[in-house]
């Protein structure tokens, strides 16, 4: 029993770092877009066009990287899209962001049936297996790259909100617009880059999907990974160096099926698949509050407002 | 600094500044003269076009004819940026801090030349050392929604002071201060002026900080200047008269005096909290008796408006019980239609009235569901609504185009009286008014204090809160000052005066 304990926690330690990695690039890119005062719902289409552009891409220029960078860039221009159009009076950023989250993945489906049948070189993972000896924990230690440059840019964007120039900027477009406005800083440029560098985030997140694991484009890749994201950035408060345990929580509840089933019980495999998205209900009813406003949420939010 | 700073003080002046919107002339033929190192008092009604002339200064709006001069040179402000370049600034009435940052923070970030990567050991001694020479000093490193109004209003000013600027407007600088706060803060800056520091022009409606304080005195009418000059020389009676014209007003009700009256509203211990769950009002006892007006004064931010909103169903109460007649009430639909309790919001439009719907609705929110508006069945009759609606608007002069008209269109003293009317138009035992005369003009203020003491005489229990202690040292009968959710005084009017009034809104005893 104590055997099959200790198999199902490697395999969720394992399923945590390889799960979270595209929770922890998209809620960081949405952390980056909310600091700025903005929500952008649409990351999930982001995540799904960026998967499917870097298959593509890794497929015809041979290169995994080059893939990662095409889901970033096309990423990219889903943010600065959904940025260029918020900047419009009157417009509402979470309506925006939803038909943004349905057109990307209606695009992606359309301009993906082809690499479905396919197979793209995928990214290589680091080998650390050589630090244990069991076995399991040999493979549990085949960790991407991606997952360490995400943790390296969580703390760079904590570091940088507090000690650098852009970064008090965009703090302070999402705090206070017309504070921004008086000091001659331009709101909507702000929250214009800031949603189109949360979108490459986002872009890089897909290609993780489709590049590593699970490895392949197909049209039910995400899951929803996109949207569970936004609910991940609201609790880990706004904050980088959270939204890393948060990603990893969650990863780990998604490895919870797969990891049952490694040990053979593979009753309810789908229930425990739902184990994000139930955690995803139970931690916003935990966390939230009819009395008390969310604390530490950027002031110019338009759910917080 | 303050050595440095000696003489530095830029004087400003406006020539012939106007400014049309349309077909509104906010501002006509303004020409004003600020001399260098003086605190120059700007007074005026709401939308007697003060702020329209400053933000015609600093750049927010190009004047539709007019010049300005800097130090007796033609200069031409485009934008807030050659504002800050001409050392001119401003401290706006609702702060332009950053809530979530620090002191610190907020004012590295307002440096024009803010540094890619801030070396913060380096820029906090920098401060420390600015901090040094200031007449007053604000922790550097707390987030500024930490810090208390009268803190926050003091880093406005300093943020001037840090960016250089040697011209600086300051709207209403002391509406968020206790009259003990506002003395010293205005003290502090009329010695930086004369000593050739700083220029100063001050908006303000308050002419006890004029007098105490102002060198010179402008003021505006309609978007006019009709007068102004030394200080010295003007008694406030002329200023009253420069400030509301020959505005008709109407006759104060008479205070009919009552003993022996029955308490109709008691507060016991109630507890209340704010929106970050920290406590807002804390074992807040209170009794209003028949034909009695209470006022609960308090600089904002005491616990007032969680207080307000506790009593109106807005808000949860944490503990304690509202007792009305010596029975209990939930200030539910029902029971505030069977206890005869109504409630005037402060921004009536924000808190009181749906803003699209028509100003016959908003007045039927009360009525709706009884006849003769509904009838069986639980249908509405429109003909009655209107019918109510339009003798209301009558009653209590509503400037309003039809009784279709969307509330939101209407003037905010208009909004006001039409909210009135609707509070007022049953029998009222309990009346719960929270600063009903912000933002309107003399005319409106009287007509509704006159209301609210006709409903006084008539014998409601009327509890006022209000952020102007002017306003309850004229209406009410007893008064109870807050501060951090507490009482901290509680005397008959008369039996107390602005000293103790100061200290305990300053959270003294």
């Amino acid at each position: 029993m104590s055997d099959a304990l200790t198999t199902v926690a490697v395999a969720m330690f394992a399923g945590a770092v390889r799960v979270s990695t595209p929770f922890l690039f998209v809620s960081l890119g949405e952390c980056l877009t909310e600091k700025s005062g903005r929500i952008n719902l649409g990351l999930e289409g982001t995540l799904v066009f960026g998967a499917m552009s870097a298959y593509a891409i890794s497929y015809l220029s041979g290169s995994p990287w080059v893939g990662v960078l095409a889901a970033g860039l096309a990423g990219s221009m889903f943010g600065a899209l959904h940025g260029a159009i918020c900047r419009l009076p009157k417009v509402s950023d979470i309506a925006i962001g939803i038909a943004m989250m349905l057109f990307g993945t209606g695009f992606a489906f359309f301009l993906g049936k082809g690499f479905i049948q396919p197979t793209a070189p995928r990214l290589q993972a680091i080998d650390l297996g050589f630090l244990v000896s069991d076995p399991q924990m040999k493979v549990a230690l085949q960790i991407n790259p991606l997952f360490f440059i995400g943790l390296a840019l969580a703390v760079v964007m904590w570091w940088g909100f507090a000690n650098t120039r852009i970064g008090l900027v965009v703090r302070m477009t999402g705090d206070s617009a017309t504070t921004a406005r008086a000091m001659g800083v331009s709101v909507d440029l702000v929250r214009f880059f800031a949603t189109t560098a949360g979108g490459f985030l986002a872009g890089v997140g897909g290609a993780f999907l489709s590049l590593f694991y699970p490895g392949s484009w197909n049209e039910g890749l995400s899951s929803g990974q996109g949207l569970m994201a936004v609910a991940l950035v609201i609790f880990s408060r706004w904050n980088p160096i959270a939204c890393v345990g948060a990603a990893l929580l969650f990863g780990a509840a998604g490895a919870l099926g797969p990891a049952l089933q490694s040990v053979g019980i593979s009753q309810g495999y789908h229930f425990f698949n739902a184990a994000p998205h139930i955690l995803t209900l139970a931690i916003m009813i935990a966390t939230s509050s009819s009395k008390r406003s969310l604390k530490g949420a950027p002031g110019e939010l338009s759910i917080t407002k | 600094m303050s050595e440095a700073g000696a003489g530095r003080a830029i004087g400003v002046e406006t020539v012939g500044m106007t400014k049309i919107f349309g077909s509104l002339v906010a501002l006509e033929d303004v020409s004003i003269r600020v001399r260098p190192g003086t605190l120059h008092a700007l007074l005026g009604e709401n939308g007697a076009g003060k702020s329209t002339l400053v933000k015609c200064m600093m750049g927010f709006y190009q004047p539709t004819r007019g010049e300005m001069l800097i130090d007796g040179r033609e200069a031409a402000i485009h934008n807030p940026r050659e504002a800050t370049e001409a050392k001119l600034g401003m401290v706006y009435q609702h702060f332009t801090l950053v809530p979530s940052l620090t002191a610190a923070e907020n004012l590295v970030v307002s440096r024009p030349d803010c540094p890619a990567v801030v070396d913060w050991k380096r820029e906090i001694a920098a401060l420390e050392a600015f901090m040094a020479t200031m007449p007053f000093r604000v922790r550097l490193d707390t987030p500024v929604a930490g810090l208390s109004a009268g803190e926050k209003q003091k880093l406005e000013i300093l943020k001037q002071l840090y960016l250089d600027r040697r011209f600086v407007v300051l709207d209403e600088p002391t509406s968020v201060l206790t009259p003990d706060e506002a003395d010293e803060m205005l003290g502090l800056l009329k010695g930086m002026t004369s000593r050739g520091e700083l220029t100063i022009l001050m908006i303000t409606h308050k002419f006890r900080e004029v007098t105490a304080y102002a060198d010179e005195v402008s003021i505006l009418r309609r978007g006019r200047y009709v007068g102004g000059g030394l200080v010295g020389e003007m008694s406030t009676d002329d200023m009253a008269r420069l400030m509301i014209g020959d505005a008709e007003i109407r006759e104060r009700a008479a205070r009919v005096e009552r003993s022996d009256a029955p308490v109709v509203l008691e507060l016991a211990a109630l507890f209340a909290s704010d929106d970050e769950g920290l406590p807002a009002v804390s074992s807040f006892d209170l009794k209003v008796h028949a034909g009695e007006i209470v006022g609960v004064a308090g600089v904002s931010g005491n616990g007032q408006s969680e207080l307000i909103e506790a009593l109106s169903g807005q808000r949860d109460l944490d503990d304690g019980r509202i007792l009305i007649h010596g029975q209990g009430f939930e200030p539910v639909r029902d029971q505030m239609d069977r206890f005869k309790v109504c409630s005037l919001q402060e921004e009536p439009l924000r808190n009181s009235a749906a803003p699209r719907m028509s100003v016959a609705e908003n007045m039927a929110l009360r009525t709706f569901d009884k006849p003769p508006i509904a009838s069986l069945g639980g249908w509405l009759s429109p003909g009655p609504m209107r019918a109510k609606a339009r003798e209301l608007i009558e009653r209590y002069r509503v400037k309003t185009p039809s009784t279709e008209t969307p509330i939101e269109n209407l003037s905010g003293g208009n909004v006001q009286r039409a909210v009135l009317a609707r509070e007022l138009s049953g029998d009222v035992d309990v009346l719960i008014v929270a600063n009903p005369c912000f933002g309107l003009d003399f005319a409106s203020v009287a007509e509704i204090r006159t209301q609210l003491l006709e409903q006084r005489n008539r014998g409601a229990a009327v509890l006022l809160v209000s952020e102007d202690l002017d306003e309850i040292l004229e209406l009410a009968d007893r008064i109870v000052v807050m501060s951090g959710g507490r009482i901290t005084l509680q005397a008959r009017i008369g039996e107390t005066d602005r000293t103790a009034i100061g200290h305990a809104m300053a959270g003294g005893h």
